[in-house]
């Protein structure tokens, strides 16, 4: 990076900060702080909601995601429109008709105070533990390929989003997510037409190159549970996953709560549930553009340089040059091939085109098995080294194929991703604290502007939280799927509340309660005995605490609770 | 524990405009539903066409 892309990096970051901090500094009352002013449409919620969901990491890992495996990640987004309509349908009238400022009050109002308590805690314990992994994991994966100073990096980009977010509430984020949104889509789009530029070959071969390596396969309806993306778990998976986060986790709610009326946040939620799908196909699609460039251009057999070098210079046996000599000559032979395929199919010579293609698709096999060898000798000699290089392939081609300029607001871009699904985070964390705890809790008769106050108070203590988690993140191995293994431990019961809730009426708020403690209890059994994929466990605890609650139920009086509160 | 509920803030007064889409063509919320489903069946066969035609 140059003088150029630190102009344009810390300008655009900075402009947008300041930007969202002047606009909202006067806040008259909490209803203002928390769900902004009157006047928020649907197309500003819909890009809250979409910009609180896309962290860095969907725009740093994806790409390298497509690159890697193709487009099949798209599926796992396949449940979410039908979550959304549900939402629209059934959870937002009641939200906006009981006037709530956090999804919990609504437990509340229909289960009682304890379950309030305990919604709003799971949501606390569960986002306060995943907000330091929204600065820590872009601050990585950055700071390893420019060289910065990582806490440096994590305690400047955790600051600012803290000053905007304290001052300006929910109507900052809302304001600024727009911007950070359009600095991110402006730089995806720039990156990828300079990537079609780039590749020598025409649309219809690149389509040609990356149907032939099995990246263009984007819907399986395949039933091997071993297989991690099919139309099925995309279907099933993605849509319970999609009604928990965007129905039940404050950091969503607060998003489309904050719009002027209930068809403002309607159409704010449909407009996600329209684009979501096409815009995870453009970013993987990406990808599968930056695999075909490279099938013409030299990749370094390990996109972490950083790594590789240090691997390199650990290495005992000189093993690692070896490997990326013969790396390179794969690589060389495989461009020959492609090369001499595409000439035999630009003229029609189909028997030549067929040999070439398959000695093309034999080439990359070695390829693969070449990189998976250096991987394993770095993983002996170092157990501790990070083997997660598809994370590095965009941000690389991004230094070494971007102008001047480019380089720094795609940069930006990263780190607008990270401060804008940042903000949500805390901007939630800091009314849930207020409005679940503070003011239900200890001082119930306070005036608006000491509210206002508590919930600055409260969004700054959780920024120091997140930066402080951040700061120490890299003392526990693979944190973020830690990260999940909580958010999917706690998720099931988390869900299993509202479905209960919203769904059967004549639960009780004691029968919910009771259920939801002894779900969550054999939740951590199972944890603790079984060997199972962790995302099993947000079905497993749904399902129980549902059933446990209609079972607690029949043994105890029928519900007289909160007649207003169901659907 | 046994805590009582605090009074909520008076919910706002019905809109009748919220049952009003403003959409053109798409008058009832039901037909957005609806026209939201298709966009996702679209996608879907979009996606499956494009994984048929390159498989």
């Amino acid at each position: 990076m140059n003088f150029l892309d630190f102009v344009v990096l810390i300008g655009s970051l900075v402009a947008i900060a300041a930007y969202g901090a002047w606009h909202t500094r006067r806040h008259r009352n909490l209803d203002h702080y928390l769900r902004g002013d009157e006047s928020v449409g649907w197309l500003t919620i819909g890009i809250s909601v979409a910009a609180t969901q896309a962290s860095a990491i969907t725009f740093i890992s994806t790409p390298g995601q497509g690159y890697e495996s193709g487009l099949d990640f798209v599926q796992n987004y396949f449940g979410m429109p039908l979550a959304l309509i549900l939402i629209a349908a059934v959870f937002l009238p009641i939200y906006r008709r009981l006037n709530v400022y956090t999804a919990y009050e609504y437990l509340g109002r229909r289960f009682g105070a304890r379950t309030r308590l305990l919604g709003a805690a799971l949501f606390l314990l569960q986002r306060g533990l995943a907000a330091g992994i929204t600065i820590y994991a872009p601050a990585i994966i950055l700071s390893t390929v420019l060289g910065w100073n990582l806490g440096l990096t994590i305690v400047l980009s955790g600051l600012l989003v803290i000053v905007y977010t304290v001052a300006g509430g929910s109507q900052a984020v809302n304001l600024t997510q727009k911007w950070q949104m359009a600095v991110i889509f402006g730089g995806m789009l720039a990156a990828f037409a300079i990537l079609l530029i780039k590749t020598p070959a025409n649309l219809s071969d690149d389509f040609a190159i990356a149907g032939t390596f099995k990246k263009l396969n984007a819907v399986s309806f395949s039933l091997d549970p071993d297989r991690r993306y099919t139309f099925w778990s995309g279907l099933l998976g993605g849509f319970f996953l999609s009604l928990s986060y965007f129905g039940c986790d404050q950091s969503q709610v607060q998003r489309y709560l904050s719009g002027s009326s209930l068809r403002e946040s309607r159409l704010g939620l449909m407009f996600n549930a329209v684009l979501k799908i096409p815009m995870q196909f453009f970013i993987l699609f990406l990808g599968v553009m930056l695999f075909v460039f490279y099938q013409f251009e030299q990749p370094p057999i390990f996109f972490n340089q950083a790594a590789w070098h240090e691997a390199v210079q650990n290495d005992p046996g000189q093993k690692l040059q070896s490997i990326e000599q013969q790396f390179d000559t794969a690589s060389a032979r495989t461009t020959h091939d492609i090369r001499e395929w595409l000439a035999a199919r630009h003229t029609g010579n189909r028997a030549a085109a067929a040999i070439a293609r398959a000695k093309a698709r034999a080439d990359e096999d070695g390829v693969i098995a070449i990189r998976a060898q250096a991987e394993k000798v770095m993983q002996q000699n170092d157990p501790g080294v990070k083997s997660n290089d598809a994370d590095y392939v965009f941000v690389t081609f991004i230094l070494n194929h971007l102008p001047h300029g480019l380089i720094g607001l795609l940069i930006a871009a990263f780190f607008a991703a990270a401060l804008q699904s940042k903000s949500a985070e805390l901007n939630a964390l800091g009314a849930t604290t207020t409005v679940d705890f503070y003011r239900h809790l200890f001082e119930r008769e306070a005036s608006d502007a000491h509210y206002v106050a508590a919930s600055r108070w409260f969004t700054f203590f959780w920024g120091l939280v997140a930066i402080a988690f951040a700061l120490f993140a890299n003392l526990v191995e693979n944190l973020i799927q830690a990260i999940n293994i909580v958010g999917s431990v706690f998720y099931g019961v988390f869900l299993a509340l509202f479905l209960v809730a919203f769904f059967v009426r004549r639960v009780s708020g004691k029968a919910v309660f009771w259920a939801a403690l002894v779900a969550q209890s054999f939740v951590f059994i199972l944890y603790f005995s079984l060997n199972i994929s962790y995302l099993w466990y947000n079905l497993i605890g749904c399902a129980a605490c549902v059933l446990l609650s209609m079972v607690i139920q029949l043994f105890l009086r029928p519900n007289t609770q909160a007649p207003e509160a169901g659907p | 524990m046994n805590l009582p509920e605090e009074n909520a803030s008076p919910p706002p007064p019905a809109d009748h405009r919220n049952e009003l889409t403003g959409l053109p063509g798409l008058r009832s919320w039901k037909h957005v539903y609806l026209f939201v489903f298709a966009c996702f069946v679209l996608w879907v066969l979009l996606l499956l066409a494009l994984t048929v035609s390159y498989s």
